[in-house]
């Protein structure tokens, strides 16, 4: 077979399944875009800024559990890549970024939109590649993909520059569809070991990360609380692995969980942690972090194993696998005395959720979201106080139902997240909420979305303020507010309008939750505003550098 | 002025992180021979203020895989660092080997 490296690379991701690509054209990706044009299988969305293309195809992966693909121009449209691939690297999202480069002999002359891309994203890719020869696409876009998917997910970036893409190539064969490597073999008897630790503890907890969704290991870990009755906690990463309403789940620990969770953990003897990794945000203050327990951590990555806390059994394994071997050696057991002292510790410092029956606060706006949808729907969210509130308080009851900005905490990662989850889910309803400042960092997609008529909606929790920073000048710096009011309003509704989009504003509204309920029902994307007071704070909250038992709120 | 100096000498060396020892180190990593290959593994170190001393690097048979050898001070974060190193896709292997390790010592009368 002959053909130019564009056409090739085509043909390879159209192979390995890829039926959606998310990008913004320019001079250096022509020769792709040019080889995408043939292409009868795959979809480009047009996005309008090449961040949006990252979270959409973050949005796509995050939902199918598979590698996709965003897709940009050298230069500027490699740069504003950028973020949303650190983005995935941080929470371990399967990407895969083409970028076109200046060609090869003009590499380091700092030639019109030449930027040193590879060199840029070694630190933010699981791994890169710069392609100097045509053939080389053979091997790498196979391995692009194997490597995005195996073991731990991540982003990979391959750069291409232009000349290599249309340089003619000839093989016999196209190479084979690759599928994620076997994960690494571990140690049975450290499993046994881990077994007899869950018999014999008095007050165990499971700590659930992100890690148990990638494996597709939720029902297991569900499992295996019931089994040996082990209350259970989940990450920001993990929240919906364990149904919210289980009688099991203790809800999210760390900076925003609630004051029992957070008790709960401090009195454990041992602590099960399964794919997650003692992130600061979920364990406070490293040294006073369950100070009691002994840690079993299972994880697939074998540099998170003792990286911030040092385990009595670290298992690198498939957190699946793992649990397939562990389940049949735990003994059923039913805890009563403990599940009593944590039911008990629940009715004394439950997570407060003032103004649940109002529509017009925080709580109350997202459980009247909730109580119009079913488990199918997904649920994405900014950064900020609302995606705490979220967090918090929406009953998510399955895995892939959440999908958020956890590691990098990027303003701007809902909405076009949102767009990648309907593109990848079309049957499903997706619902961002969002900020008003976070709105602002990707609003330019809700051209997007009107174009592609995507079944997003976004619920604008607007309090005119960066309220996170805002709450956290009031709190920790004084009462001095700077730079977190926004003096001027914006208007939301106009914007959407403007961009295509239907626009449906609760305040007004003298039935907010059947107005709420019309436009979540309603097929097609849709802004549904909601004003929030700027004085609502996030609590209860461990200080930044605390530990977690010193809550306030 | 006495109670600053009381400090750990590290503190006022400012590349130098107070978990650094005194004892050399000699690791030797298997790798895929590509340009980019150093900058990976150098940008690792580098970002997490690792003292490498010294860097060898070359091809190694047929040309497809380099060995490198670094000169590290050994360091409370070594182990952690080498799992990092190994988590690398173009990283074969890494070995340990004691600071005296002949591989660097040879190269003194080039640096006199
Ligand atoms: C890209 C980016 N810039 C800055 C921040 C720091 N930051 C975290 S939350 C926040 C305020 C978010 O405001 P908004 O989206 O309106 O949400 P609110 O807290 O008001 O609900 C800021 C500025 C961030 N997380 N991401
Ligand atoms: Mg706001």
């Amino acid at each position: 077979m002959q053909m130019t490296g564009a056409d090739l690379i085509v043909k390879l991701l159209e192979r390995q399944g890829t039926s959606t690509i998310a990008g913004v054209p320019g001079g250096a990706a022509l020769p792709m875009y040019d080889a995408l044009s043939k292409s009868e299988t795959i979809h480009h969305v047009l996005c309008r800024h090449e961040q949006g293309a990252g979270f959409i195809a973050q949005g796509m992966a995050r939902v199918s559990g598979r590698p996709e693909v965003c897709l940009a121009s050298s230069g500027p449209g490699a740069t504003n890549l950028v973020t949303a691939i650190a983005d995935a690297k941080l929470d371990s999202i399967p990407i895969i970024a083409l970028t076109g480069q200046v060609p090869l002999s003009m590499i380091g002359t700092d030639a019109f939109q030449e930027v040193d891309t590879y060199g840029m994203t070694i630190p933010i890719t699981k791994h890169n590649f710069l392609v100097r020869s045509a053939k080389d696409l053979l091997e790498v876009i196979p391995a692009a993909f194997r490597i995005a998917m195996s073991d731990r997910p991540g982003p990979v970036l391959v750069d291409v520059p232009k000349d290599v893409q249309n340089q003619m190539v000839s093989f016999e064969a196209y190479p084979d569809v690759v599928v994620p490597d076997a994960a690494p073999t571990f140690d049975i008897a450290a499993v046994e070991e881990a077994a007899k630790m869950i018999e014999a503890a008095e007050r165990p907890v499971l700590y659930l990360g992100g890690g148990v969704i990638h494996s597709g290991a939720a029902a297991m870990a569900v499992t295996l609380a019931e089994q040996a009755s082990l209350p259970t906690t989940m990450t920001l990463m993990a929240l919906g692995a364990m149904p919210m309403d289980h009688p099991l789940a203790i809800g999210m620990l760390g900076m925003h969980g609630a004051r029992y969770t957070n008790y709960v953990l401090e009195e454990a003897d041992l602590l099960i942690c399964v794919g997650a990794r003692f992130d600061d945000r979920a364990i406070g203050k490293t040294a006073e972090f369950c100070p009691n327990a002994k840690i079993i951590h299972i994880d697939i990555d074998r540099s998170e194993l003792h990286k911030v806390k040092d385990a009595h059994v670290a298992i690198a394994g498939d957190v699946g696998q793992v649990l397939s071997e562990l389940l049949p050696r735990v003994k059923p057991q039913l805890r009563k005395r403990w599940l009593s002292h944590v039911e008990s510790l629940k009715g004394r410092f439950p997570l407060a959720m003032p103004g649940i029956e109002d529509p017009r606060s925080p709580y109350g706006l997202i459980h009247a979201v909730a109580n119009c949808l079913d488990d199918s729907a997904i649920i994405t969210s900014d950064v900020g106080q609302h995606q705490m509130w979220v967090a918090q308080a929406y009953p998510f009851r399955r895995a892939r139902q959440w999908l958020n900005s956890g590691g990098l905490g990027t303003m701007g990662f809902g909405f076009p997240a949102a767009i990648g989850a309907a593109l990848a889910a079309p049957d499903r309803t997706v619902v961002c909420f969002s900020g008003d400042g976070s709105l602002k960092m990707n609003i330019q997609e809700m051209a997007t979305a009107a174009q592609e008529n995507v079944n997003v909606k976004i619920i604008l929790m607007n309090n005119q303020s960066l309220g996170l920073v805002h709450q956290q000048q009031n709190l920790f710096y004084g009462k001095r507010i700077m730079a977190s009011r926004y003096e001027r309003p914006t208007d939301f509704l106009k914007i959407a309008e403007g961009f295509g989009m239907r626009a449906v504003d609760l305040d007004p509204s003298p039935n907010p939750r059947a107005t709420l309920a019309e436009a979540l029902h309603t097929p097609g994307p849709c802004l549904i505003h909601a004003t929030i007071d700027p004085n609502e704070f996030v609590y209860p909250m461990v200080p930044p550098g605390a530990a977690n038992s010193e809550m306030i709120g | 002025m006495s109670e600053q100096n009381a400090k750990p000498l590290s503190e006022f060396i400012p590349d130098v992180p107070e978990t650094t020892g005194f004892n050399k180190v000699v690791l030797e990593l298997g790798v895929a021979n590509h340009p980019g290959v150093m900058s990976h593994i150098c940008n690792l170190f580098a970002r997490r203020a690792f003292n490498v001393e010294g860097i060898l690097c070359m091809p190694v048979g047929s040309g497809d895989t380099s060995r490198i050898w670094l000169l590290v001070f050994e360091d409370q974060r070594l182990e952690k660092m080498i799992r990092q190193v190994e988590k690398l896709e173009d990283v074969r292997y890494v070995e340990r080997h004691a600071g005296d390790h002949p591989v660097f010592g040879r190269l003194d009368e080039f640096f006199q």
